[in-house]
């Protein structure tokens, strides 16, 4: 009988490969969306390499049917990879005469002033920042200890539906917790900061409370995008932890270690990278909010550290400005917004799914522990 | 194959379906949010009167409204309560632009202060938008509110975060009253504001000043009457306290020289009882349509509404035109058919 | 002083009390959410809210008729320019491509889900509108299919890569020609799982604002021409949202009832094929 499977973190994820990709791939706001649990997984047998499909390399059929089809599946394909270039295009060549006005000025300005016809997006990149930290920064760890009681502590028939219940989060339109948001966040958020405002403690002289207790601003922001980042960082948390191979816990059941030390020590440690790409998607996701992050930020172009006070998105000021922008130079200033915006996200996009790829990859040999 | 056979029934009908609305004539147009609850009454009113002809009008605010019919070309006309300026004119790809005015109204200071009635004059106003003044209890907005126990908060301003008429008329007037408003800030649709947050359109305005104590904002009259929140007087160029009203209103507009573009403004008029931060409210269209049809609707719409149309002014808290200014009218609309 | 055995003890069942604290906080805005979603929104279900157009500001008794029936039309537009288009795009990765040009386009998909919704926006607007020199419901179907292309490719091939090649293979051994066995196999094998991701896609949609800001631009009045600016549900419920009117308020929280309905419908729907599905195999 072979010595029990070393406990390491380089052991293989294989497995891994076969359940993430199609998790990070399919957005948990595709509540309910099929996954590899819902429909029987192919025997290994069956997904060996399509030897029959050579011929496709030869291009050997040469029955018309197949050509025609395959020319029309494959200009469908044509038109959805050029779409990424022709987005990219049309922000890069909208914005031209914003970046041959300002310069570099056009991105570092902090000066947003349409009446003068002066564009700079600093203030938005430093809003569009700023929400989305205290956002990350409130749903990652609440989505990696919810995650955690998901799977380790609760009983599998609650978790059920409370992980069905977070990604019904998912599922609701930005503008609805947006509504929700105006109506019964802001006010409770208001209360939060008077209490703060009026504390005997001075709370108020500290830079991050400072200002007027307004309710609207980067607080209520970030409060909303928390709560529209954690379905995502916790679905894919709890996919990361489902696939700890059981040797792991059992090795560290087997030290002695307590459910919390095995969670903490063994578990986790194992997990952090996938966790971690998964809070990159969760990110890039939180950056281009539109709708609830307008109805409740208090459109003011400015940079200031405080969580009371007002300020501006990226997406925020395309939404309100564009169709009243004065000049052309105002909506190119304005494309050019949602060219950074774009690449911002792309960039994020893109860095984290490879990031997770290779993570897949770098699971050294094959091994047998099933 | 069914479900083939009813995707196909399900495609035709949407392609279909607007064959069946062929015959009424869509006019789209897109302007100030000044005008919008008076503007949506007038179309959905002419439409009862004329169901074959539907007005479009989206508020987007003047600034929206002047780009999307001049430079755009993406509706058939705009509607703005603050003139295009010389160089819009020059610039604007549809010419000519000719302005028409509408109606009457007043933009009044609106504050969130619960239990207090307070006046202002337009310098206070002006340092309270420069931020100058950052509390209630300032000694400035006592000066105007003799007597009045003023509240130990801060000052929180809303402007307008979209291109507005309204803010037009608003820092027309402030800068008037104060030179260094119109050094530090000046005139437009769109200003670069010291202070304050940013509402979309006057509903923008009015709902944040309903949420927040301790506010203060400016926004068309009939929002603050709709919306219940208290609004001030202004101290006028005469020196009288004047709230925005039919009577105020319309004095503004007595005294004015209208030149044959109709661009002017009346803020801040001499005369008495004239009501200080009052404008025309335009619509922007041009004679050269190429679509007969929606010139001669358009045409037809605007006649309307320099008449009978302007009977609906005074519930909705506007003022009508006056008759001189209504008969000089009625001629350039003729260029419209 | 604890043995080390009941301190750690002690400290472990601390810490799965926070992370029991956590799951509760996470479930927490959901219910808050829903909470007043039914609340305010059921004082406004009415009939009245889908057969009567919209009032001007301050006349009571509107409705969303024409938001609604806008909607539909948009939403369905969109999806019969995209769920062909994406279905033809994920077959060509699966059947045809070769596994290293099914990688990129599959990573081009994936980078094309998280391009803001804004800025597809933008793109109709530049594409569609300016040209057009018109605001119209079609422009406003355009950026929304944009928006659903990359997610029906994915869920698409997906689905497609789950069919077991043995059928594939069958299929050939019998001499069926390739485009036969991509439509007849391997489509209808995967034809529950793709009709989900679809209905999916078009719930996710249906939910989306900013892009029809500036494409489909919002009507007062009832109006079915694409050619013409449309009125959207998430989009007038954003406009009556903003603003101050007491009434505007109520038909906002109605029309976000009836949005959370409808994809709540969608996402049963989806659940119910796929589990009938799964019943036809196993009996």
């Amino acid at each position: 009988m072979d010595a029990p499977t070393i406990v390491t973190s380089e052991l293989p994820l294989a497995d891994l490969a076969q359940k993430l990709r199609p998790a990070a791939a399919v957005p948990p706001e595709l509540a309910g969306a099929p996954t590899a649990d819902d429909v029987e997984p192919p025997s290994a047998q069956e997904t060996a390499p399509r030897a029959l499909f050579e011929d496709k390399y030869h291009r050997s059929t040469g029955r018309f049917a197949d050509r025609v089809f395959r020319l029309a599946t494959g200009s469908c394909a044509a038109v959805v990879a050029s779409l990424i270039l022709v987005v990219v295009l049309y922000m890069v060549k909208g914005s031209v005469p914003a970046f041959r006005d300002h310069g570099l000025g056009a991105i570092i300005s902090p000066v947003w002033d349409p009446t003068n016809q002066k564009y700079g997006a600093l203030a938005f990149l430093f809003g569009t920042a700023y929400t989305s930290l205290i956002g990350m920064a409130i749903a990652l760890p609440l989505a990696v200890l919810t995650a955690v009681a998901l799977v380790e502590i609760l009983p599998s028939g609650l978790a059920k539906v409370l992980s069905l219940a977070v990604e019904l989060l998912a599922a609701i339109p930005s503008v609805l917790l947006g509504l929700w948001g105006i109506f019964e966040l802001v006010p409770l958020v208001r209360r939060f900061e008077i209490s703060i405002y009026k504390s005997p403690l001075g709370l108020r002289r500290l830079p991050i409370f400072s200002g007027a207790p307004l309710g609207v601003g980067f607080l209520a922001a970030g409060l909303l995008l928390a709560i529209m980042a954690l379905p995502f960082i916790l679905s894919v948390s709890r996919e990361v932890l489902l696939q700890v191979p059981r040797a792991q816990r059992e090795a560290a059941y087997a030290l002695g270690a307590t459910r919390w030390q095995a969670i903490r020590k063994f578990i986790l440690p194992y997990s952090w990278k996938g966790i971690f790409g998964a809070s990159l998607l969760g990110l890039a996701r939180v950056l281009g909010e539109t709708m609830a992050v307008t109805m409740v930020i208090g459109n003011t172009p400015q940079i200031k550290a405080s969580l009371f006070a007002s300020g501006y998105t990226l997406a925020s000021v395309i939404a309100n400005e564009f169709t009243e922008a004065p000049s052309d130079l105002a909506i190119s200033a304005l494309i050019s917004l949602g060219l950074i915006l774009l690449l911002l996200s792309v960039t994020l996009n893109a860095a984290a799914r490879i990031m997770l790829f290779y993570l897949n990859r770098s699971a050294g040999a094959p091994q047998v522990a099933k | 194959m069914t479900s083939r056979s009813l995707a196909l029934a399900a495609l035709a009908t949407i392609l279909l379906a607007p064959a069946a609305f062929a015959q009424t004539t869509n006019l789209s147009g897109a302007g100030g949010t000044f005008i919008f609850p008076l503007a949506s009454k007038w179309f959905t009113e002419y439409n009862k009167l004329n169901p074959k002809i539907q007005i479009n009008y989206q508020s987007i605010g003047s600034g929206g409204g002047i780009r999307q019919f001049s430079v755009e070309q993406t509706v058939d006309f705009g509607e703005t309560d603050g003139p295009m300026s010389d160089q819009q004119l020059k610039d604007s790809k549809v010419q000519p632009v000719m302005h028409f005015p509408m109606a009457l109204g007043g933009v009044v200071p609106v504050y969130n202060l619960p239990g207090l009635s307070l006046k202002f004059s337009g310098p206070t106003l002006a340092s309270i938008f420069l931020g100058e003044i950052a509390m209630w209890y300032d000694a400035a907005i006592a000066k105007d509110n003799p007597g009045v126990k003023l509240p130990a908060e801060p000052i929180t301003v809303v402007h307008r975060a979209d291109g507005s008429g309204t803010t037009y008329t608003f820092v027309d007037f402030l800068s008037k009253v104060s030179p260094e408003f119109q050094k530090k800030v000046g005139v437009g649709t769109s200003v670069t504001w010291p202070v304050g947050l940013g509402g979309k359109g006057n509903e923008g305005v009015s709902g944040m000043v309903k949420q927040t104590p301790g506010s203060i904002g400016y926004v068309e009259l009939i929002y603050a009457l709709q919306t219940k929140i208290e609004y001030a007087p202004v101290k006028n160029a005469s020196g009288e306290y004047l709230n925005a009203s039919l009577d105020t209103v319309s004095a503004a507009a007595a005294t004015a020289q209208i030149p044959a573009d109709y661009r002017v403004s009346i803020t801040n008029p001499p005369g008495k009882g004239a009501y200080p931060i009052a404008t025309f409210t335009w619509i922007l269209a041009t004679p050269s349509m190429q679509d007969k049809a929606k010139k001669q609707a358009l045409h037809d719409f605007l006649v309307w509404a320099v008449t009978k149309g302007q009977d609906y002014t005074k519930d909705l808290g506007y003022a009508p035109l006056p008759k001189s200014v209504a008969q000089m009218e009625l001629k350039d609309i003729g260029k419209m058919k | 002083m604890m043995s080390s055995h009941r301190l750690r003890k002690f400290h472990g069942r601390l810490m799965e009390t926070v992370c029991l604290l956590a799951a509760l906080a996470a479930v927490v805005p959901l219910f808050a959410f829903l909470w007043h979603l039914v609340a305010m929104g059921a004082g406004a279900f009415s009939p009245a809210l889908f057969t009567h157009l919209p009032m001007p500001p301050g006349e009571l008794g509107g409705g969303l008729k024409n938001a609604i029936l806008g909607s539909v039309l948009v939403v369905g537009t969109a999806t019969v320019l995209g769920i062909p288009v994406g279905i033809g795009a994920a077959v060509f990765m699966t059947e045809f491509a070769r596994p290293s040009l099914t990688s990129a386009l599959r990573f081009a998909c994936d980078v094309l889900s998280g391009v803001p919704s804004i800025v597809m926006g933008l793109l109709a607007y530049q594409v569609v509108v300016r040209p057009m020199h018109h605001f119209s419901a079609f422009s406003g179907s355009i950026a929304l299919a944009f928006i659903m292309l990359p997610v029906v490719v994915i869920t698409t091939q997906e689905m497609l890569r789950l069919v077991p090649h043995s059928l594939r293979e069958a299929g050939h051994a019998l001499g069926i020609p390739a485009w036969r066995i991509a439509s007849s196999i391997s489509v209808r094998a995967a034809a529950p799982g793709i009709l989900t991701g679809a209905i999916l896609a078009m719930s996710r949609i249906a939910g989306e604002t900013a892009p029809m800001l500036f494409t489909s631009f919002g009507n007062p009045f009832l109006s079915m021409d694409p050619k013409a600016p449309i009125a959207t549900l998430p989009h007038t419920i954003f406009t009556y949202a903003i603003s101050p009117y007491e009434d505007w308020h109520r038909l906002a929280w109605g029309g976000a009832l009836i949005l959370v309905l409808g994809i709540l419908g969608a996402t049963l729907l989806s659940r119910l094929i796929l589990w009938w599905h799964q019943r036809s195999l196993n009996s």
